[in-house]
């Protein structure tokens, strides 16, 4: 009796691995392969084409800290990073009250504040760079008709970064606009009809009281898709500046170290820094998530 | 001191669709009072205009004579327990219940998050807040659950709270929308009690909205049954039922409903069923058409023509074509074998009808005084129906 239940145990257990092969064959192909020939790369100093290659151990990720350009891209990424969230968080959710609270114009503002999303960013860097340009740019001629004179947003190595962080908050601000409008349209109704019995009918009340512990969820979800996609901007330094002016970005470090000096293996070594960052600010925040899921 | 709720004219449109119209309602200090009625027909929507969540187009709502339309909800001194509880999920249900109590005691700045901890004087009465959210969290015997969160709470339990949240501030009325659909038939029954109970502990003045006729019929110290936005009848529970003053109220008080025999009077103002023939006491117009209504426990039933246990103006034999077992009663249906075939509900004790099957031939009787007479518009005639002298 004993041995038939241990043969079926068995048999169960090969049949479960038999089915879970294909998955684990993909994942180990798709995911976990690359990323261990990374972290070797990471500890040699391959060069693209090369024929021949050391083994260096850690020293690209002791070089990386002495890295001055490196170090400035993590510095300018976390800037970017500390206007692009709260902003991109705060605005959209500013924009999906008052689009929420609109009748018929609703789907044309959803319209409007999701064009940008769509938009490819390298073409709509070319419009930012004329709008912003010193001399010839829109921006600047209203600065100039204030009397607040000129600035060059995208040569200045002060103003660069927020420039940047504004550009980039003006494609996410459509999208993080949309998931909050899904979460305002979960709160039911007759929350607020009670809250209005109960007194609480203020503007600011509604929201402080209702709406936003309401929206914890979401908020933790747009939260963490911002953080990921400010974390991984590129696309505007390339097109605009190209590192110029002091504005390398994390990513842009990685491509100019990999892709313009073929230093493969001390691209690795920054890559596995990124993936390790994002992972820490992710999982903190997932974290977070987890312990205020105890909702209706 | 009670207060008295009275509803004047009022009447309200969505997009040009008269939802409530011209209703007119005196409820009395103290009264536990029903909207009952089908869906949609307007009964919500007048609760609503009460608790100040919606306007009315026309008419006025007064608490003592005074209106309260120019008020908002919170200023009314009205409670009101929603349908789906409308706690709030991010709230612990002590907090839930505290809310209208912080709204009210607090001024703006001194309940702000933050600043409300260091506002002068915010203790002491945070600290009567406390006590009365424990008070009334006992009476509810919810005192346990105080630190949950909704979600973590089964249907009665968050009944009690919401229940809590309205009584938590001493109101003159409670309105309550549909509060028992959301809960199974058991609890439903206990909780009913319980709120015939809280009604007469605290004797504030209850407007109870549901669609359930035997919540309304059971609950309620007067009725007022609802259809397409108006008041039909506005009476006690007994009245309803035995007098009902007009037919939509007759189909709707009474389960199951009440047998209908459509007829038109002949040229003698009688009424002619082939197998009997009755007139009123007072003559019906000349072939006016009229409907004559009868309960299904007002049939008696026997296998023999002379067997009724109570005396009988009127007997048919009829076939029973569909047979239910209630456990202390059955319910039948039945098609007289001679006359017309006006098909009849027949509701009788299973003590005193032991056998009955499928496909029997039963004696049907009743008394002509309970028959009900309504006229061609469906209005109640206060008409008796007396045996018919042939011509």
């Amino acid at each position: 009796m004993k041995s038939n239940r241990n043969d079926a145990e068995f048999r169960l257990a090969w049949v479960g691995m038999g089915l879970a092969t294909p998955a684990s064959f993909l994942l180990t192909v798709l995911y976990v392969l690359p990323l261990l020939c990374l972290l070797l790369l990471s500890l040699t100093d391959y060069e693209l084409g090369a024929t021949t290659l050391s083994w260096l151990g850690t020293e690209n990720f002791q070089r990386a800290w002495s890295d001055p350009v490196f170090i400035r891209s993590l510095k300018n990424t976390l800037v970017y990073m500390a206007i692009v969230i709260p902003g991109g968080v705060l605005l959209s959710l500013l924009v999906a009250l008052l689009v929420h609270q609109r009748a018929r114009s609703r789907s044309f503002y959803e319209v409007i504040y999701f064009l940008p999303v769509t938009s490819t960013m390298i073409a709509m860097a070319t419009v930012w760079q004329f709008l912003l340009h010193p001399k010839l740019g829109f921006i600047n001629a209203a600065l100039k008709a204030a009397g607040l004179g000129q600035t060059a947003f995208i040569t200045d190595p002060t103003w660069v970064i927020p420039s940047l962080a504004l550009i980039g908050l003006w494609q996410m601000i459509g999208f993080n606009m949309i998931i909050y409008l899904a979460g305002l349209s979960q709160i039911p109704q007759e929350i607020y009809e009670a809250a209005e019995v109960d007194g609480v009918h203020a503007g600011w009340e509604r929201f402080i009281r209702i709406t936003w512990p309401m929206l914890t969820p979401t908020t933790l979800f747009v939260v963490v898709t911002t953080c990921i996609s400010a974390f991984k901007v590129f696309d505007t330094v390339l097109a605009l500046t190209q590192g110029k002016s002091q504005s390398e970005v994390v990513l842009y470090a990685i491509y100019l170290e990999g892709f313009q000096y073929f230093k493969m293996g001390y691209a690795a070594a920054l890559t596995l820094i990124f993936l390790a960052l994002i992972f820490a600010a992710s999982s903190i925040q997932l974290f977070k998530m987890d312990k205020k899921a105890h909702y209706a | 001191m009670g207060t008295s709720l009275s509803l004047d004219r009022i009447s309200k449109s969505f997009a040009g669709n008269k939802v409530i119209n011209n209703v007119s309602l005196q409820i009395k200090s103290g009264e536990f009072v029903s909207l009952l009625g089908p869906s949609g027909c307007g009964k919500s929507t007048l609760l609503r205009i009460i608790a100040g969540l919606q306007n009315a187009d026309q008419g006025d709502v007064a608490l003592n004579e005074t209106s309260i339309l120019g008020l908002r909800p919170n200023e009314r001194n009205i409670s009101m327990v929603f349908q789906n509880y409308a706690l709030y999920p991010h709230m612990s249900v002590h907090d839930n219940i505290a809310t209208p109590l912080m709204m009210s005691s607090f001024s703006f700045w001194a309940r702000q998050p933050l600043i409300r901890n260091f506002w002068p004087g915010n203790r002491s009465t945070n600290f009567l807040i406390e006590e009365k959210v424990l008070s009334v969290a006992k009476s509810l015997q919810i005192e346990t659950l105080l630190d949950r969160k909704p979600g973590q709470l089964s249907g009665g339990q968050r009944q009690r709270v919401a229940l809590a949240r309205a009584m938590v501030r001493s109101p003159a009325v409670f309105l309550m929308d549909e509060p028992l659909s959301n809960l199974d038939a058991k609890l439903r029954i206990q909780v009913r009690d319980e709120l015939s109970q809280l009604h007469k502990s605290i004797g504030a003045t209850f407007l109870y909205v549901t669609h359930d006729q035997t919540e309304a019929l059971t609950l309620s110290d007067r009725v007022a049954v609802m259809d397409a936005g108006q008041v039909l009848q506005f009476d006690t529970p007994q009245n309803l039922y035995q007098k009902p003053a007009n037919l939509t109220v007759a189909k709707f008080i009474g389960s199951p409903q009440i047998n209908c025999w459509e007829m038109k009077a002949d040229s003698l103002g009688r009424l002619n069923q082939g197998e009997w023939l009755v007139q009123g006491n007072l003559q019906l117009s000349v072939n006016s058409k009229v409907t004559l209504g009868l309960r299904p426990e007002q049939i008696q039933v026997s296998h023999n023509s002379s067997e009724f246990s109570q005396a009988v103006d009127l007997r048919i034999r009829a076939r029973v074509t569909r047979l239910e077992n209630h456990g202390p009663e059955w319910i039948f249906w039945a098609e007289p074998t001679t006359g017309k075939p006006v098909p009849l509900t027949v509701r009788a004790s299973t003590k005193s009808m032991p056998k009955i099957s499928l496909g029997d031939t039963l004696w049907l009787g009743w008394l002509l005084q309970d028959c009900l007479v309504f006229d061609h518009q469906g209005q109640l005639l206060n008409i008796n129906l007396i045996p018919g002298s042939p011509a």
